[in-house]
């Protein structure tokens, strides 16, 4: 029952553009510069963040995310640059006078405590009395659908029960922000997606500024109102999930967002690029170095069946309404092809095709060396 | 017959070629020989507490409590004992807690430093201490208390370090960081909970050593309960057989609540069994 709401809830809710008015804090990172000896973990990050808003930082592992969000925690100290919230630098106060509620990729509970005190040591710490605090933690276990639990020690608690009461906890502050470190992936897929749209449920219902750190696409896609892609230690690309896969501001996000094909295509000058016969403007930063490859999502591709055309389909994947089809080109070039899977039929492996580009705007990427 | 007790009991499935050769599966062999252990290591400890027993007589039992110094050497002991706990403690915990979160590459360092007291043998540590000591800290037990810190070390420091090991510990403590816990709240509200399983054995093993430490009690001249004992054995040989077979008892008896007291918070928080020097974690579940 509960969980049946709180999915329909999330499921409008996730992905849609703009950002929830009401209360919640704005959170400014500026011009952040972390370096581990010679490893700039962060080269000059800016996010600004509305509030109630929930951004995610996705990236590769090792491009500085989560060096990010332990700066705004207090648990890291940025070289250079700063974090305002409200418009207060709070580079100079410490962690634990943050209020800022954070949830660990480990699992973070206090071995000692029941559930119920470890959502209630925040409270605790903030000198709540002890009414009050069984109260508040009693609520908020109730939030996240472990009420029932209150009294069990985290061994006795799953993985994802254990996140919730972290969840919980980190709630119970009131924190002016909700910091997410990866808070999912420690879980089973099935649990990871009940989790996730949990999540963003309770984040929309307080309004809580919310800064989510993940690795995995889905995720930041599904739960964010906008996604910051990073890449050694800079940020690619901050936009509404929508906006980064449709029009990805660099080849880097083109590529770690979605599926991405690579053309081998020829600069033609005037900034435009011929490949699979058609020759069409290039969107965005034109690379200097030749060869290069057009980038290209599977569903921009169009292809039909001819005898002797310009490729060969050698798999095919049902996917739901769409098929996905693996096609060998000519010159030895692999690309998927997305076709609604009513007209897929006559695409069996072995069958030949000609695959060309519709002649929109692309991307265009230096050519890998492989 | 054999054949079954492998297969069946032995708990390692069916024989494998190879694989567990070597390894004695708890059959009729292994149990003769269980008791044969059991039985001369029993003889090896008891024979001499029964002679002591014999020799003292139940008599000198009585005697024993009102026997000028006991009491004193008895209660000096004691405190002694408190003292060097707390104050092992208050070093040990938060230097290796700082050690495992700031300073990860020097717990090499830090445990060769501790395994010190085991090599240098306490007649040099008391002389040493005692040439430079000054007047005013010389008067009191705490010169005895603070060299007792020392001779613990090794066993606090390895106890302690393996109650962390058995953390996650930096997320644990960046977690109470976040919800405002200072370093005081940290280390008393979470860290020292936590660490019980591990501190226990800790303060079995530091109680025990002071109770029964003698060389430097002797020669920085205290009369602690080991050197009443020794004192007392010059005129009467049977009351301090019988003080120091109580004491054994005592400590026996001390150990075995800890242990039972340790075991039975650790089972309801999941911290792992209570044993000295090792604490085995308990899984979580995993989802």
């Amino acid at each position: 029952m509960t969980t049946n709401t709180t999915r329909d809830a999330a499921t409008t809710a996730a992905g849609t553009g703009p950002v929830r008015a009401g209360g919640g804090t704005s959170v400014l990172l500026r011009d952040l510069t972390r370096a581990f000896g010679v490893t700039r973990a962060l080269d000059g990050l800016s996010i600004e963040m509305a509030p109630g808003e929930l951004v995610a930082l996705l990236g590769p592992s090792g491009c500085g995310k989560t060096t990010a969000l332990r700066i705004v925690a207090g648990f890291e100290i940025a070289d250079t640059g700063s974090v305002l919230v409200d418009g207060k630098d709070i580079s100079s106060v410490p962690a634990a006078r943050r209020d800022m509620g954070m949830v660990f990729q480990s699992y973070s509970l206090f071995p000692n405590m029941s559930a119920q005190d470890n959502v209630a040591f925040g409270l605790r710490m903030r000198k709540i009395g002890t009414g009050g605090r069984r109260k508040r933690a009693g609520d908020l276990l109730d939030m996240v659908g472990l009420g029932p639990q209150a009294g069990q020690y985290p061994h006795q608690l799953s993985g994802g029960q254990q996140q919730r009461v972290a969840l919980a906890r980190a709630l119970a502050i009131e924190p002016r922000v909700l910091l997410l470190d990866e808070p999912l992936s420690a879980l089973d897929a099935k649990v990871r997606l009940q989790l996730r749209e949990q999540i963003r449920t309770l984040q929309q219902r307080l309004g809580t500024t919310t800064l989510f750190v993940t690795h995995d696409q889905e995720e930041a896609l599904s739960i964010a109102d906008r996604v910051g892609v990073m890449s050694n230690g800079k940020l690619e690309q901050l936009a509404a999930p929508d906006e980064l896969y449709t029009s990805p501001a660099s080849a880097f996000v083109a590529e770690f967002v979605g599926v991405m094909n690579r053309v081998p295509g020829e600069l033609r000058g005037g900034g435009m690029v011929t490949a699979l016969g058609s020759t069409m403007p290039v969107r965005g930063h034109i690379p200097d170095e030749t060869p290069v490859d057009v980038l290209v999502r599977p569903e921009d591709l169009t292809m039909q069946v001819v005898e002797h055309g310009n490729g060969i389909v050698t798999t095919r994947t049902f996917l739901g309404s769409v098929t996905r089809v693996g096609v060998q080109l000519d010159g030895d070039v692999a690309v998927q092809v997305d076709r609604p899977s009513a007209e897929s039929a006559a695409l069996a492996p072995g069958a030949s095709v000609s695959v060309s580009l519709p002649g929109q705007p692309v991307l265009v990427a230096t050519r890998r060396v492989s | 017959m054999v054949a079954v007790a492998r297969g069946g009991s032995g708990g390692i499935g069916p024989p494998r070629r190879g694989g567990f050769r070597g390894v004695v599966p708890p059959g009729r062999y292994s149990t003769t020989w269980r008791w044969a252990v059991l039985l001369v290591t029993a003889v090896y400890f008891l024979l001499p507490l029964w002679a002591a027993l014999r020799f003292a007589g139940i008599g000198a039992f009585g005697s024993v409590i009102s026997e000028s110094g006991f009491t004193s050497s008895l209660a000096l002991s004691v405190r002694l004992a408190a003292i060097t706990t707390l104050v092992t403690i208050a070093l040990m915990l938060p230097t290796a807690v700082y050690v495992h979160l700031r300073l990860p590459k020097l717990r090499r360092l830090l445990e060769g430093i501790t395994i010190l007291p085991l090599v240098i043998p306490p007649v040099v540590l008391i002389v040493g201490v005692l040439a430079i000591a000054p007047g005013f800290i010389k008067s009191t037990p705490l010169l005895l208390a603070l060299e007792y810190v020392i001779l613990a070390m090794p066993f606090a420091y390895r106890a302690i370090d393996a109650g962390l090991r058995a953390l996650d510990l930096k997320t644990i403590v960046e977690a109470a960081g976040s919800l405002g816990a200072g370093w005081g709240s940290t280390l008393w509200r979470v860290l020292l909970p936590n660490l019980r399983t591990a501190l226990l054995p800790a303060t079995v093993l530091t109680v025990a050593l002071v109770l029964g430490e003698f060389t430097m009690a002797s020669l920085a001249l205290y009369q602690t309960f080991p050197v009443w004992i020794y004192v007392n054995s010059q005129t009467s040989g049977q009351v301090s057989v019988a003080a120091s077979l109580l004491a054994l008892f005592v400590t026996w008896i001390v150990l075995l609540a800890i242990t039972v007291l340790g075991s039975r918070q650790s089972r309801k928080t999941g911290g792992g069994e209570v044993t000295l020097f090792t604490v085995a974690p308990t899984e979580t579940r995993g989802d």
